[in-house]
């Protein structure tokens, strides 16, 4: 990365109100991979110059926390909850059915980009178990069959 | 100053709920959300509009009966709130025009009233409090959940909000000590350590500035109580820590919320803005001379970052490792300064004492455990969702009258979400509190209750309590790293139909291993669903490993469904749902299974009314080979 693009970013850091504090390592990690949609090597490298710490260091925390991830995200977010109830309940059906309709797995990307997929532990909707969450609608009661619809719905739009 | 913000507030809120106007309640936390109460907002939207009406449409909380969401109330004017359950877009558009043309409020449609005797006379509608579910139920925590408008000041404050907070001020801190000494209120969080003598010990402490941390980072897979309280009353929490701060003499606080909660964020920012805006935070707050500020961080999705020392390394940007305590964190936490660290449901808890006393407060529960506690109830009770209790009801009560029983036969209950133990029905009559539980091998936990019946397999769940305990371990120390490793890895070979006889020895050494020596509440919880489940649920794992076979019908190597003629009523559900055509059979008729072409996909069991298909161990069936299965 070049001087310019590092004081760059650096400068877009401080204008949404980041001081270099170590402690806002994590909050860094949010904020790029919300403006940016993932962690890529670049954004390990501005998060450093701008803390002044090791990229090793932002690897180290960023890689520990399921939040982030390092991969392109697709077009549609999809979330498969695999808390407790939606275990009960089939959640890792869904998951399967993911695999074999998308044939991706989780933190993955499908190729021609439209979905990316993610499990996650819960997502605190459990008495409407089975639930899925796309682009932050919950969809609740699923299986296999409604799953895929949703996605097809997604596909088209 | 409190005084008259809250006479300005108390007319606000009554002139947007007592209007001439009909008042609509919708409750639009997450999971009425999930269920669709969006859809059923904008149908109301739309209803009035085309009725060419005016009414004041309210979002409130989760007000705890999940399965009746989506829940609309209607409130005509000089009437009390109706309740409507399962409100779809269509029967939202039929019940607001019956009610907004003619006044008629669907009796048939009411899931019950939040009005006095008289109207359930008149009217023909139960109250609403009187549902089977909500009946043995007592609301302190969650009174105002779902209730009121969380987004809206006014209505936090016409509701009492804040008179802990002021009575604290006349307390004094050591006399706010004194009084939550007396409510005797434990940690909510699940170990249950005496909220007081954290206070007292981060009051004593030396070093300055001091912190107050909000434990706001639920991870506990099927459980949402704090999510729950965050979106549908932020400002107690806000409350709560205020009088922390004041009790210990911090300057600022910090809630750490888990970031899938997305909307839990959005209401507590809100909230926060709101009483920096009234006053009630930034600096000389009530001309008290007390200054404190909170703002919020976002957890990045670890589970053990619910540990203490764990989040506070979260918090401080590091990997979120516990470390060894002592030195706790009320001596040296955030930035090595010294910190109090309370559970959401504590902070909760604590206006409600502040407010009526602590005397007031140990009236409810048991001598050892006073007060009411939330717990989420699902899995496969008839009735499932947020629920709040006073300590020391048995388990019995929770499940039979609350959840309403199980559909099929009861098996367990789990206990303390995934660290804690599952319980078998001879140990319902147990009173919960955080002693008998321990007792029992499980914990209280934050609050999880997962019933299970005769459909769930106990190896499985174990082995998804460890999966998950495994992929979440932060692998700091051995014992958790490696114990749960092993544990993972025997249970994925039992439910695979390889388990050995000495798995069982293998889990018991690694379990009991871990329990003893791993570093943090993480890892020595970790082994509780094998232990508990081998103690009270071995014949299953013998089963499993020895006859390789599993009578829930879950694990799928080690099953084989068949129908049971003498139950089927050939009613053809099951035909119609199954996606490799292997049930065959005459309409009336008992059908049958063909298990070389069945997928174990499921999808027969769920729509059989009669539970007729169920799980043989496998090759012990006769004459379902495709030879002999002609179809004409």
């Amino acid at each position: 990365m070049t001087v310019e693009r590092l004081i760059q970013s650096s400068d877009e850091f401080w204008a949404a109100g980041f001081t270099g504090k170590l402690e806002e390592l994590i909050p860094l990690l949010q904020y790029y991979q919300e403006t940016h949609g993932y962690i890529s090597p670049e954004g390990v490298e501005a998060i450093a110059g701008f803390l002044g710490i090791s990229e090793a260091r932002v690897y180290t925390v960023a890689s520990f926390y399921a939040q982030f991830r390092f991969q392109k995200p697709g077009k549609n977010h999809v979330c498969v909850c695999l808390g407790t109830a939606c275990h009960v309940q089939g959640g890792v059906d869904l998951a399967n059915e993911i695999h074999e309709h998308l044939h991706i797995r989780n933190g993955e990307t499908t190729p021609d980009g439209q979905f990316d997929f993610k499990e996650v532990a819960c997502l605190g909707c459990c008495a409407q178990a089975a639930v899925v969450e796309v682009n932050g609608t919950i969809y609740a009661k699923m299986n296999r069959d409604k799953l895929r619809k949703v996605l097809k719905e997604h596909q088209h739009a | 100053m409190l005084e008259q913000l809250r006479l300005e507030a108390k007319q606000r809120w009554q002139e947007r709920t007592t209007h001439n106007q009909a008042v609509i309640y919708i409750g639009t936390a997450s999971c009425g959300r999930a269920a669709g109460a969006l859809e059923t907002l904008q149908a109301i939207r739309e209803t009035l509009q085309d009725l060419g009406k005016e009414a004041c449409i309210i979002e409130v909380g989760c007000i705890g009966p999940c399965y009746l969401e989506p829940l609309m109330d209607i409130a005509l004017p000089g009437m009390p709130r109706v309740s409507y359950a399962n409100v779809t877009p269509a029967m939202a558009r039929q019940i607001l025009t019956a009610c907004l043309t003619t006044g008629d409020l669907s009796p048939g449609k009411a899931a019950g009233h939040f009005g006095d005797e008289s109207f359930t006379q008149t009217s023909g509608i139960q109250p609403f409090f009187d549902l089977p579910m909500l009946k043995p139920q007592l609301r302190i925590i969650l009174q105002k959940c779902g209730i009121i408008d969380p987004e809206d000041f006014d209505a936090a404050l016409a509701t009492g909000a804040y008179q802990g907070l002021e009575r604290a001020f006349t307390l004094g801190p050591e006399g706010i000590i004194l009084e939550m000494q007396q409510a005797g209120l434990r940690g909510r969080g699940g170990a249950g350590f005496p909220t007081y003598r954290k206070w007292q010990a981060a009051r004593a402490a030396a070093g300055k500035p001091k912190y107050v941390v909000c434990n706001a980072d639920e991870g506990d897979p099927g459980a949402f109580m704090n999510r729950a309280l965050l979106e549908g009353d932020p400002h107690a929490v806000v409350e709560g820590m205020l009088i922390g701060g004041y009790a210990i003499g911090a300057r600022e606080g910090i809630v750490y919320m888990r970031a899938e909660y997305p909307l839990a964020v959005k209401r507590m920012r809100k909230a926060i803005g709101q009483t920096y805006a009234s006053g009630l935070l930034g600096s000389n707050i009530c001309n008290s001379g007390f200054d404190f500020d909170i703002r919020i961080q976002e957890g990045a999705g670890a589970f053990v970052c619910g540990e203490e020392t764990a989040l506070i390394a979260s918090l401080e940007g590091l990997r979120g490792m516990p470390r060894p305590r002592p030195p706790y964190p009320t001596d040296r936490g955030y930035k090595g300064k010294p910190t109090l660290i309370n559970n959401t449901e504590s902070f909760g808890t604590v206006p409600a004492v502040l407010r009526e006393g602590g005397e007031w407060f140990r009236q409810f529960g048991t001598a050892s455990n006073p007060g009411t506690k939330t717990f989420s109830l699902v899995g496969k009770t008839r009735y499932t969702g947020l629920i709040e209790i006073p300590l020391g009801m048995t388990l019995r009560q929770v499940v039979e009258e609350i959840g309403g029983g199980t559909r099929l036969p009861f098996k367990a209950i789990q206990t303390g979400g995934p660290l804690g133990g599952c319980l078998p029905a001879d140990r319902l009559d147990t009173p919960i509190t955080y002693e008998t539980m321990r007792e029992l091998g499980s914990i209280m936990g934050s609050g999880g209750l997962i019933v299970m019946d005769e459909s769930t397999c106990n190896v499985d769940m174990a082995r998804y309590f460890v999966g998950f305990a495994c992929s979440e371990s932060c692998g700091n120390c051995t014992p958790c790293r490696v114990g749960t490793r092993i544990l993972k890895d025997t249970l994925e070979k039992i439910v695979s139909g390889e388990g050995e006889p000495e798995d069982l020895e293998v889990m018991q050494r690694a379990a009991e291993t871990m329990n003893n020596s791993s570093l943090c509440g993480l890892g020595q919880a970790a082994s509780n669903p094998v232990i508990s489940s081998l103690k009270y649920f071995r014949q299953e794992y013998e089963e499993h490993i020895h006859q390789k076979f599993c009578r829930s019908a879950v694990c799928t190597e080690l099953f084989e469904f068949t129908i049971l003629p003498e139950r089927c009523t050939g009613c053809g559900a099951c035909v119609k749902v199954c996606p490799a055509t292997a049930i065959h059979g005459e309409r009336k008729q008992a059908h049958t299974l063909d298990t070389t072409r069945c997928v174990k996909c499921n999808a027969c069991v769920r729509v059989c009314p009669v539970h007729a298909i169920v799980g043989a161990p496998v090759g012990t069936q006769a004459g379902t080979t495709r030879q002999d299965k002609v179809v004409i």
